[in-house]
Parts: C-alpha cells; structure tokens; sequence
C-alpha cells in the first residue's frame, strides 16, 4: 500500500532538500530544480486524479496513522472512565471536494513555478519557500482531522510572509505584515472555533458506557460529522432530570459562536466585504508568481474551508443564516465590481474582481442544494484558473513595461498580440462567457440559488452584468488604444512564457467545455453533504 | 498539634535530597577554592564546575523519577515523601519541575561559558558560583510544604538574582536595573510574607496541608481576611513573575543584567515561583474543595475557587494584553523579550486558574499543560537568549537592528532564531504552537471562551512583534542603508535583469562551541517536543496525580 497522498503533500520536500544542496549562484540549476520538483506533485496529482476515476468513486484515498495522544488526567471523573485522550490524526482523504481543488493546486504551482523566471534575486531561497508553501497548500486540501487541517492552514501564512517581504515591490514589507496579521487573526479564531467543536462534538467513547469506557477528545471531522447528526449523542442531549449535568452538551449559544467564528475566520482568508483590506496589498504589492498562487490557490483555502469544515460540521446554523450568507455574498459581489470598475491600477481591479468572484462561491453556499455547491466548487477551480492566468499575464506585462496602470499601457495588441489576445480571453472567461469556465460556474451557483431565493439569484445575475462591464473596461483599455511611445520597441512573447499561459488556458477552455471534469469527482461528496444538510433540517 | 513534626533527619533522607545537597556541596567548594586561589589562576574552569554541579543534579532528579514511574507502572506508586518534620517533601510535581529549572540553569551556564568574558564580568567565579544558590533557592521552593521554608527558599532565589543582575558593577545600567530589582523585590517579598502572616494567624500553622485542612472546616469565618491575605501573596507573587500589572521592573531589569542572567531571570526564576503559585493555589484553595468533594457546591469553597479563579485568569489577561501591546514599538531586544516573558507569565497563569471544579466542564489537566508550557517556553527562550548574545557581541548593541542581516552572516543562526521566533509566536509546527494549543483546550473545556479568544488575540498581535526579528534577520542590510533606499534600489532591480545579487557580509559572526550547542539543542528539542509530544505527556500523566502529588496532606 503506498500512501499516495503523503508522496503527494510532501513531494515539495524532494525540491527544497535538492535546493538546500546547490550553492545559491548556481542560478540556472537552482531553477531547474525548482520547477522541476513542483512538476512532481503535479505528476502525482495527474496520477491520483486518474487513479481514482478509474477506479471508481469508492476506492477514493484516505490515509491515516496516529500521531498526537496526549493523555488528560481523569482524575475528576475517577469512576467513570478509564482513559482519556487529547488525539490529533494524521488523517488525509482525497473524497469529497478535495481532488479537484488539488489538481488545481499543482497546476497553478507549477505553473507559477515556471513564472518565477522573472524572479532574479535570492534564487534559492525563494524556490525553497515557493515549495514550502506548496506543502501547506496541498494538505490543507486533504486533511480531514481539524487540527491536522489548522496546521496547513497556519503553516502556509510563514512562506507567504516571506515569500512577499523578501521579493515584492516598494512597499512588501507594509503588505507581508498586513498579511500576517489579518490572516494570523483568521486562523486563531478558527482554532477557538475547532477548540469548541472538539470539545463538544469531538467527544468519543469506547468500550462500555460504563466504568471500562476509554473517552477521546479528537478533531476527526467524519466523526464529528456523525456526532452532530445523531439526535441520541452527548452533544445533542439536553441536560435533563436523568444526569444533572452534560459537559458535552453544545448549547445554541456555542453553536452560534462557534458558526460565527467560523464565518469570520474563514471569511477573512475568502475575503469577506469588511475583511479584505489585507488582500488588495498584497495583489499590488507581492512578486506576480505569488499572486498567482495567492490569487488561484490561497483564497480558495477560505471558500474550501467554509464548506468542508463549516457546512459539512454545522449545517444547522448555515441553513438558519443562509440568507445573510446570500446577502453578503450579494455585497461582495456588487462591491467587487463596482470598485473594480473604478480603478486605474490593473492588479487592483483584479484584486476586486477576485472579491466579486468569491461572492458567487457564497451564493452558492447560501443554496445548500445540489446544484448551488456544484457552482460553488466550480467557481473555486475556474476562479483559480483564471486569476492566475491574468497575474501570469500581468507578470509578463509588468516585465516588459514596468507598470501595470491601465491609464499608462494602452494599444499592446500591436506589439504583444499573443499577450493581448490571452488577455481578452482571461477576460472573457472572467465575465463568463459561455464556452469558459467562468460561465458554468456562475450559472449554477444562481440557479442553486434560484430555488431558495429567487430575489438574491436575480440580483446575482445583475453582478455577471457588472463584471462585464468592468472587465472589459481594463482589458480593452489595454490592448487597443493609442500606443505609448515608450513602448514601441517591446518585444514579442517568448516560448518559456508562453508555455504555462497555454497551458493555464486550455485548463479555462477544457472547464468550460466540459464541466464534468470538475464535477465528477465531488459528486459524491456533494451529496453526502447534501444528506448531512437534509438530516440536519 | 502533629506528632510526626520534628522527626530527626536521616540517613536515606539525604539520598532523597541528593539534587539539593549536590547543588549544595558544589558551592561551598568552589567558593573556598575561589577564595584560596592566588588571583592571577584563570577562573575559566570554575563555569565547568559549575555546569557539571547542575547536571550531576539533574541526573538524580531524572534518576529518581524513571525510578518512580517504573513503580507507578509496575501498580504500586511512590507516594509523597516527607522530610524535614514536614516541611519538605519529595513528590513527582516537585521533580518534574525541577527538571525543567536544572535543566535550564544548565543552558545558562553554558551559554555564559561561551559568552562572559573577563571585560564584562571581574568575578567570573563568584558569577558562577552564584548561579547555583539561585537554582538552589528554585528546587526548594517546589519542594516546600510549609511556609517558612518556601520564604526561605524564595529569598534564596531572589537574593542571588539580585547580585547576578548587578554582577557588571562598572555598569550604569546594569546598577540601575539591579536598584530597581532589589527595591521593587524587597517589597514584594514583603507583600508575600504580610499575606502568609494572615494565613498562620487563620490556621495557627504555617504547614500547607494542615493550613487546608483548617480552612476546609471554618473559611466561612475568615473570608474577609482570607481574601485579604489572597490579595497580597498574589501582589507578592505577581511581581516576582513579572505578571501586568506588577510586571514594570522587568524591562529594566533584563536590559541591565547581562544576557545570561536574563535567561535565567525569565526561565528559572519565573518557572520556579509560577509552579511555587500552582501549588499553594491547588493546595490551599482548591484543596479543600477537593476534600469536601466534586459535587459539593455550597461550601464556602466553591465561591472562593470562582473568585480566585477570576483573579489569576485576570491577571493573566492583562499580562497577555499589557506584554504584547508594550512589545509593539519596543526595539531594544532585550526589553522585548522581557515583555513576551511578561505576556508568557500570562499564558502560563491560565492552567493555574482554570477552574476545575466547575459542573459544567470536565477537565482537570492543568499540570501538564502547565508544565508541557514551560518546558517549551525554556527551550524558545533560552535558545533565543543565546542567539542574542552572540549576535549583540558581534554587533556591540541591543537593539533589533542588531539582527539585521542575520542571514547573510550566519545563516544557521538565522534558521534557529527563526524556529524561535515560531515557536514564540505559536506557529506551527513547534513546542510553543501545541504548548498554546494544549492551554487553550482547558480554557475551552472549562468555558472560560473570554479567556481563550483574548489569548489567540493577543498572540497575534505578537506575530507582528515577534516577527520582526525575521524582517531584520531575512528583510534588512546590516549596512546602515535606510530602509526606503533598500526597497527601491531593490525593486529596481526586479525590473531590470542583473542576475544574482546579494548584499555582500562584511562581519563574519563568532559562535562559540558552547553557545553553539545551545542554540542547536534548544532548536531541536523545539521542533522535537512539538513533532513527538506523546511519549513525555503519557510520563507525565501517569507519574503525577492531582489526589496524590498536590492535595496528599501529611
């Protein structure tokens, strides 16, 4: 039995051992090596999604050893019990929403691996950081225990840091630390939020319910899952005149915190309306490679957290404030896109576009059916796809040009028509023009909608419109118009850029084309949530 | 009152006081031959002395203890061991503690070795010498049952931390800091001492058991004095642990005493009056709940134990909030750490308040995590000390600016202080991210939610404190160039092809073999503990008992 998935999160590691090998001049083995080793994981990745469509829905990947027992005292509970555990597992699975979100992830790295061409200082240590992060990534997507989970998701805020304080523009620094510290914030409330589900709902008795029994505190999220569905559990049992106390009992109030907390932490990272200051800077202020995978992979971690940790464990309290989820997904939408409209700075009317995007994921949510979470991860993969398609673009611009401000480039379609016309068509993708991905995704987050609240599905659609408006706006702007002097000597794209833009747009064309590529696989983790959400009603 | 008091000391008790009598004997010796020496013989080897005096206490410690969990495995546990009619007493809380003090004071020492030098410090023997007392003074104090010996104890440990803070007697600074200790300590021990005067004037005894026992029967009589006596041993206590608000003397003390001393003042000094706290708080206040019973809610007891509880997690509270806001615009390295350690006294006060006689939650944990914290804090602190020293010789200053650099310089050095700053600031994957982990699972099982968002605030917060050694050390020139210039000039060149440019070192940084060890072991041990915690929380847990070690009256 080989675990795969293991090979797969830590393939990274393969790299940074080779690269901490190499002395740090050895500039162009130093690359190779570094997009070498993110071909790795994209291989696996490649692998494992074969694997398991081959072989059939059921045989989906799981791995899981112990790992952290530590026991409680029990003192206090001397005759009741016999044992009593803290665990953490080392518990990934590839099932449910994880394996395109995966295979998304490689794709992305890679290719920003690729990208890194342009990065010209501190080779090696960039490429090890690059790959560090890679590893967090990767397991954030396929961990199934909450703290296993945690680690991932805090690991990967120590790379990033450095990743955009060490090679970013003028004002890294300001924006590394902004970083750090609205996402430092989002994970410590995620952890309160875990602490209090472990507590409560990841409570374990086994043997006897009598004098032999051992009780587990775990974050094993199946088991929560199953905990919070039973009616007959700890967590769910009142205290009542048959025991006079239930410490285990999840009372409405902390289910409430709880849910709020989650929505916040994981809001932070998607970003919700008020919380999304930290992300324009870095979109503006980090090296374009890591705004590809900041951009495609990191904000997904929030949308992918929401669902797999926070829908999946409460689906309760998600259903009794899934309108304000729509509404704030609405506000993200339309204030996305109206401010996206009035930049002048093209990362930044990105960056809003992003913010208008993820609202869509929300709507999709919001739904709790079918067809409304099937859009919300096709919005994830596509939205990933794309924005990491236009910051490789902005990349190559920024390279040529030395600025990205729409006021200041103008007519590149004369000089960079190869550049300019994958622009018009990660536009195009973008404000979901049907034939892309954009366009699947969108429409069946609001027709998920649709069935719940029409009003909020309707008003969703006027945000398509919006988006067209403003990504036209940036993209025509560019390309046509009058030339600038300064830029009429540029010269054309070259091969190695080319190669992951190709790649990254066959990746739009085959999604849009055919949906069920992304589809497929989550189908059965989607309905299992779907049970889950019907249970839970 | 008691007729086993005053039993004469025998033969096989001082085997079991073989860490202490050690420590003890290594003092005395090297003192006299210090004392005997013609003055021109290099001290050097005095340091080896000392560290081997520490070690060989260590070990016994150590031994004692796989000796006592062998017997708790094999089903017949070695209860408490009294000694000294009463008034010491060797138990598994005690020797776990211990560990952690030794095993500190031993990295100090070493750190001193590679670090002192004889323009710092003319008393390199009496230096080394006095660091001993001092640990002595923390091993009695965790030993202790009865209040006098714990006052001794406690004044054994203050008193030789005083004269290590004003060690560099040429040194303003260092003179400053220790007035400022000798005053603020002084008058904390004195705070200490008037609320164990209530106690014994409650009780009529000055032995912690026997103290439980009476307030378990009749604290409903003296609650206005008990609360009383409460307030001023936690102003006493409060000082020397450098918890808000009684937490100011702390910045200036560290900055005056030299580097090593410092390690010791927040690891040692702290680890052993916080766990000297979690004793007398267990024992006498929460003790005599325990014997009346788990349900038994309306003696007098349980609303003591609420209130207390309040109190500590308060002034952990505001520890957190006081030492990680202070630290914010502190540059001065020194000043900084002492104000994580004042935000740390806080973290660790937590497991002390947990309340864990609530109805409402089932936990009673607290030492582990307790000691799981401070034994991760040791390891952090003191690598990060080392790191300091050896970065502040090289550079002849204190402030962060010191760091810029790091990398270029030394880049193995720059990695530790890295897992450091990590294990500091509680990330992933290190001893101090599971440390806060483990801390905020009681905080959470025990309800106290208030309590476990403001410590997840609070940390990070300090993420951006602490994280600015890695700006320096990965971010910044050691050159004087400003920081706006370096931005520009560096992202001009990320628009213009140059090829690999690094800034060039100039200052190759010296390690010593000693403080290379150092910052290596504690490096390791921080990821180690936080990769494989099971084995050494299981020992833990199944040597220490709450009904036995902490409760048991003679």
């Amino acid at each position: 039995m080989i675990p795969w998935l293991t090979l797969l999160a830590f393939s990274p590691l393969v790299g940074v051992l080779l690269l901490s090998l190499v002395p740090s001049d050895r500039v162009k083995l130093l690359r190779c090596i570094g997009i070498a080793a993110s071909l790795l994981p994209l291989l696996l990745a490649f692998f494992i999604y074969a694997y398991v469509n081959v072989e059939g829905q059921g045989s989906s990947l799981t791995e899981r050893y112990n790992w952290i027992a530590i026991p409680l005292n029990i003192e206090a509970i001397q005759p009741y019990v016999q044992s009593w555990a803290f665990e953490i597992d080392y518990h990934l699975s590839i099932g449910g929403l994880s394996l395109p979100l995966v295979v998304m992830t490689a794709i992305v790295t890679a290719m920003a691996a690729w990208a890194s061409l342009t990065i010209k200082q501190r080779v090696k240590s960039y490429y090890i950081w690059f790959l560090l992060l890679e590893v967090g990534m990767l397991g954030v997507f396929m961990a199934r225990d909450l703290f296993l989970f945690f680690l991932f998701f805090e690991w990967t805020l120590v790379p990033m840091f450095f990743l955009i304080g060490i090679w970013g523009f003028a004002k890294r620094e300001k924006a590394a630390n902004r970083f750090l510290v609205y996402n430092g914030l989002g994970s410590a409330l995620l952890l309160v939020a875990f602490l209090i589900l472990t507590v409560t709902a990841g409570l374990a008795v086994h043997g006897d319910a009598g004098a032999s029994s051992h009780l587990v505190y775990s974050g094993d999220l199946e088991q929560m899952i199953r905990q919070l569905g039973d009616a007959q559990s700890f967590v769910n049992t009142l205290p009542g005149p048959a025991s006079s106390f239930n410490p285990f009992y999840l009372s409405e109030a902390w289910r409430a915190t709880a849910f709020i907390l989650l929505l916040i932490a994981f809001g932070i990272k998607l970003p919700i309306f008020p919380f999304h200051t930290w992300m324009l800077r870095v979109h503006v202020e980090a090296p374009t490679p890591v705004v590809m995978l900041h951009s495609g992979v990191l904000l997904k971690m929030g949308a992918y957290g929401l669902i797999q940790f926070g829908l999946a464990i409460l689906p309760q309290s998600f259903a009794s404030w899934s309108t304000v989820l729509a509404i704030i997904g609405l506000v993200n939408i339309v204030y996305g896109a109206l401010l996206a409209y009035v930049q002048k700075e093209l990362r930044l009317l990105l960056a809003y576009s992003s913010i208008s995007h993820m609202g869509f994921v929300l709507l999709g949510i919001a739904a709790m059916n079918d067809i409304g979470l099937q859009g919300a991860v096709l919005q994830m993969v596509s939205h990933g796809f794309i924005s990491a398609l236009f910051f490789l673009l902005v990349g190559c611009l920024l390279e040529r040009t030395g600025t990205s401000r729409i006021d200041e480039l103008g007519g590149l379609a004369n000089r960079l028509p190869f550049l300019s016309a994958l622009l018009l068509l990660a536009g195009l993708a973008s404000l979901g023009l049907p034939g892309l991905s954009g366009f699947m995704a969108e429409l069946l987050s609001l027709l998920g909608l649709y069935g719940q609240l029409p009003w909020a599905a309707i008003a969703g659609g006027l945000g398509i419109i919006l988006s067209a408006v403003y990504v036209l706006r940036g993209v025509l702007a560019i390309t046509y118009g009058p030339l600038d002097m300064r830029f009429a000597q540029l010269k054309g794209t070259q091969a190695v850029e080319a190669l992951p833009a190709v790649v990254l747009t066959f990746a739009i064309i085959l999604i849009g084309v055919l949906p069920a590529v992304v589809t497929i696989p989550i189908e059965q983790g989607i309905e299992r949530m779907i049970h889950i959400i019907q249970a839970g009603r | 009152m008691n007729t086993q008091l005053y039993q004469p000391l025998q033969g096989s008790d001082l085997l079991l006081m073989a860490p202490e009598l050690t420590l003890v004997i290594a003092v005395i010796v090297m003192s006299i031959v210090d004392l005997l020496l013609p003055r021109r013989i290099n001290r050097s080897w005095i340091g080896g002395m000392s560290l081997t005096a520490v070690l060989v206490s260590l070990g016994t410690v150590i031994w004692t203890l796989v000796d006592r969990y062998q017997g708790a495995i094999a089903g017949h546990k070695v209860g408490v061991i009294e000694l000294l009619g009463g008034s010491y007493r060797i138990d598994d809380f005690g020797l776990l503690i211990k560990v952690v003090l030794l095993l500190g004071t031993a990295l100090v020492i070493m750190i001193s070795i590679g670090h002192i030098r004889e323009s710092d410090i003319q008393h390199r023997g009496e230096y080394y010498y006095l660091l001993l007392p001092a640990v002595l003074g923390g091993l009695v104090l965790v030993s202790s049952t009865d209040l006098i010996t714990l006052f001794v104890g406690l004044e054994l440990l203050s008193i030789s931390s005083y004269l290590l803070v004003a060690i560099r007697k040429r040194d303003r600074r260092s003179t400053e800091g220790a007035y400022k200790y000798i005053v603020l300590g002084s008058t904390a021990s004195a705070f200490i001492l008037y609320g164990m005067s209530f106690l014994y004037g409650m009780t009529g005894t000055t032995h912690l058991g026997q103290i439980a026992e009476a307030l378990a029967q009749n604290a409903g009589q003296f609650l206005p004095l008990l609360y009383l006596s409460l307030l001023f041993l936690l102003v006493g206590f409060g000082f020397k642990i450098a918890a808000a608000p009684f937490h100011a003397w702390s910045p200036d003390v560290y900055e005056g005493a030299p580097t090593p001393v410092a390690a010791f003042l927040s690891v040692v000094s702290k680890g052993a009056v916080l766990a000297l706290l979690f004793r007398l708080v267990f024992h006498i206040l929460f003790g005599f709940q325990f014997a009346g019973g788990l349900g038994d809610l309306s003696s007098a007891g349980a609303f003591i134990n609420e209130d207390l509880s309040l109190i500590l997690l308060s002034i952990a509270a505001l520890s957190m909030i006081v030492g990680t806001t202070m630290a914010l615009r502190q540059v001065k390295v020194k000043r900084l750490l002492a104000l994580s350690g004042v935000a740390n006294a806080g973290y660790l006060l937590v497991p002390l308040g947990l309340n864990i006689f609530q109805p409402a939650a089932w936990y009673s944990s607290n030492f582990s995590t307790f000691w799981y914290y401070l034994i991760a804090y040791a390891f952090t602190t003191i690598g990060a000390f080392a790191i300091l020293a050896i970065v502040c010789r090289a550079t002849e200053h204190e402030e962060l600016k010191s760091f810029a650099g790091l990398y270029y310089k030394a880049p193995w050095l720059a990695v530790a202080m890295t897992i450091f700053v990590l294990s500091l600031a509680g990330i992933p994957i290190t001893a101090g991210f599971f440390g806060k982990l483990y801390i905020l699972l009681g905080a959470v099982a025990t309800h106290a939610l208030w309590l476990a968002i403001i410590m997840m605030v609070t940390s990070v917060i300090s993420f951006y404190v602490y994280f600015g050694f890695i700006r320096q050390m990965f971010m910044r020139d050691s050159d004087s160039m400003s920081h706006s210039q370096t931005a520009k000039a560096q992202s001009f060149e990320l628009v213009s092809p140059k090829g690999h440019v690094g800034p060039v070192s100039s200052t190759r940084i010296h390690v010593s073999v000693a403080s290379g060890a150092v910052v290596a072991f504690s490096a390791v041990s921080v990821i180690i503990l936080a990769i494989f915690p099971n084995e050494l929380m299981t020992w833990v847990n199944t040597l220490l008992s709450l009904a036995n070690d902490i409760y048991a009256a003679s």
